[in-house]
């Protein structure tokens, strides 16, 4: 009973990511797929937590800290990249 | 087998809870008119949903396993931190690269301060005004 209600779960996790992806296609403009795909990152880190309970391993638990790392560097430095057209800037030695 | 059955089921329904705002999260993200409205849906409730779920999971590893795992706990730390800044922080880029509000949301105060040599033709003031002279009529 529990692992129908987990494969409910996963379900409706890849219905989230099936909706942003629509999202990251036809955004009319780039923020609105950061934003999309931030949300995919959270999604899947969830995701990994499920199959991990489902596989009855603990194998996968750093994935998820590895994975909401990562999805935090990579929006701020898109951000970064909208706002002022360059992610690591120079020292100003002019 | 499983030690604490009730701690058990009690995780398995926080997974299904946060799944269920998952889904509410992604339909705020497809009806939403504006990239500000979308990432007000986006950040919050995808991160309350993830927060729930992992919450349920590191419950059921405590209660079937007898696993106290600290890296899902320091999993929900670290997305209770950093997904509201980097929500703030692609809003800022959008508003500072020029992304436009939806139609017919209210005054854009940040406009005059953030670009005070532009002109007042842009779509958001304009809408601005008209429902200022709307709420005057």
């Amino acid at each position: 009973m529990t692992e129908k209600i987990l494969i409910l779960s996963l379900v409706l996790f890849s219905i989230t990511i099936i909706v942003a992806l629509f999202r990251i296609i036809r955004g009319p403009s780039m923020p609105d797929r950061v934003v999309a795909l931030d949300m995919i990152g959270v999604t899947l880190l969830s995701m990994i937590a499920i199959v991990s309970i489902l596989l009855k391993t603990k194998a996968f638990l750093e994935v998820i800290l590895i994975l909401g790392i990562l999805s935090f560097i990579g929006t701020i430095a898109f951000s970064k990249y909208l706002e002022r057209g360059k992610i690591i800037e120079r020292k100003s030695d002019s | 087998m499983s030690v604490n059955p009730i701690l058990e089921w009690t995780g398995v329904l926080l997974i299904l809870v946060g799944s269920l705002m998952s889904v509410v999260s992604a339909f705020g993200i497809i009806r939403l008119p504006d990239i500000y409205t979308r990432s007000h849906a986006a950040t919050k409730s995808s991160t309350l949903a993830v927060l729930l779920s992992l919450l349920g999971a590191f419950l059921y590893f405590w209660a079937h396993d007898g696993f106290f795992s600290i890296r899902i706990l320091l999993g929900i730390l670290f997305v209770f931190l950093t997904a509201p800044v980097a929500g703030h922080l692609i809003c800022r880029a959008a508003y500072r690269s020029g992304v436009k509000l939806a139609e017919g949301s209210g005054d854009d105060e940040l406009h005059h301060v953030l670009f005070p040599d532009k002109k007042d033709d842009d779509s958001s003031n304009r809408s601005s005004t008209i429902t200022k002279e709307e709420s005057l009529l």
